[in-house]
C-alpha cells in the first residue's frame, strides 16, 4: 500500500476537481483538443525542469513510496502524471470560478 | 543554481510569458486571483502529504528551509509558475477566439 502513496495523492487531486465537470457543467473535459494543446507544451517544459532538478540533486524520491516505474533520467511515472493531473485540476477550478463569478454578477444585474 | 533561484526565475518567466508572449494576461484578471487561493489550499494539502511523508526529499543546500505545511516555499513558487502557464495557454486557445483575422478585437456591440 505504501508504494501507492504518491499515486493516491494524485487520485485525490483528481477526485477533488472532477466533480466540477458534471455539477457546474464547465465543459472542460469535452474540449479534448484544447486540453492536449494546453497541457502538452506545459508538461514538456516542466518535465524538462524536473529532469534538470533531479540531475542537479535538488530533490530525490523515496522509492518505497512509488510504484517503481522510472523513466530515463530518474523521472518516476508519478512525476509525469503530476504534470497531467495538476493542470487538468487547475483548468477545472478556473472555469468553475469563471462561471460562478458570471452567475453572481448576472444575479446582481437582472 | 539552487532550487530557490530556479523557482524565482520560473515565476518571473511564467508571468512575463503570460503578459507579453501568450498575452492572455491571466495574472492581471479577477478570475485567476479568485481561483488561485482555492488551488493554493489544495496544493498545501497534497504537497504537504508528499513532503511530510518524505515521498519527495529536498537537498537542504538547495532550499531556503522556509516551509509551509511541510512544503518548501520553493514548491509553492514552482506550482504557481505551472498554473500560470497552464491557464494562460488555456485562455489563449479559447474556443471563443479562434485563430483568424484580429481574434482579440472587441466584440461587436449589440444592435
Amino acid at each position: 500500500m505504501l508504494r501507492f502513496t504518491y499515486l493516491l495523492v494524485l487520485a485525490g487531486c483528481l477526485f477533488g476537481a472532477l466533480w466540477l465537470e458534471p455539477l457546474l457543467k464547465v465543459g472542460v473535459l469535452r474540449q479534448v483538443r484544447r486540453l492536449i494543446l494546453t497541457i502538452a507544451p506545459v508538461a514538456a517544459l516542466f518535465i524538462g525542469w524536473d529532469l534538470l532538478a533531479i540531475r542537479a540533486g535538488h530533490w530525490t524520491f523515496d522509492p518505497a513510496q512509488m510504484v517503481g516505474v522510472v523513466f530515463p533520467g530518474g523521472l518516476p511515472l508519478e512525476e509525469v502524471l503530476f504534470f497531467l493531473v495538476v493542470p487538468v485540476c487547475a483548468i477545472l477550478g478556473f472555469e468553475a470560478t469563471r462561471q460562478t463569478l458570471l452567475r453572481l454578477s448576472a444575479r446582481r444585474r437582472p | 543554481m539552487t532550487y530557490t533561484m530556479a523557482a524565482v526565475t520560473g515565476v518571473v518567466a511564467a508571468v512575463l510569458i503570460d503578459v507579453f508572449a501568450i498575452r492572455s494576461r491571466v495574472v492581471l484578471g479577477k478570475v485567476f486571483w479568485c481561483t488561485y487561493p482555492i488551488i493554493f489550499g489544495f496544493q498545501l494539502l497534497s504537497n504537504g502529504i508528499l513532503t511530510g511523508r518524505g515521498v519527495v526529499l529536498y537537498n537542504p543546500a538547495d532550499i531556503l528551509g522556509l516551509r509551509l505545511v511541510y512544503a518548501p516555499v520553493e514548491d509553492l513558487l514552482f506550482g504557481f509558475a505551472l498554473i500560470v502557464l497552464t491557464l494562460s495557454l488555456w485562455v489563449r486557445l479559447s474556443a471563443a477566439s479562434p485563430p483568424g483575422p484580429d481574434p482579440s478585437g472587441p466584440p461587436a456591440p449589440p444592435p
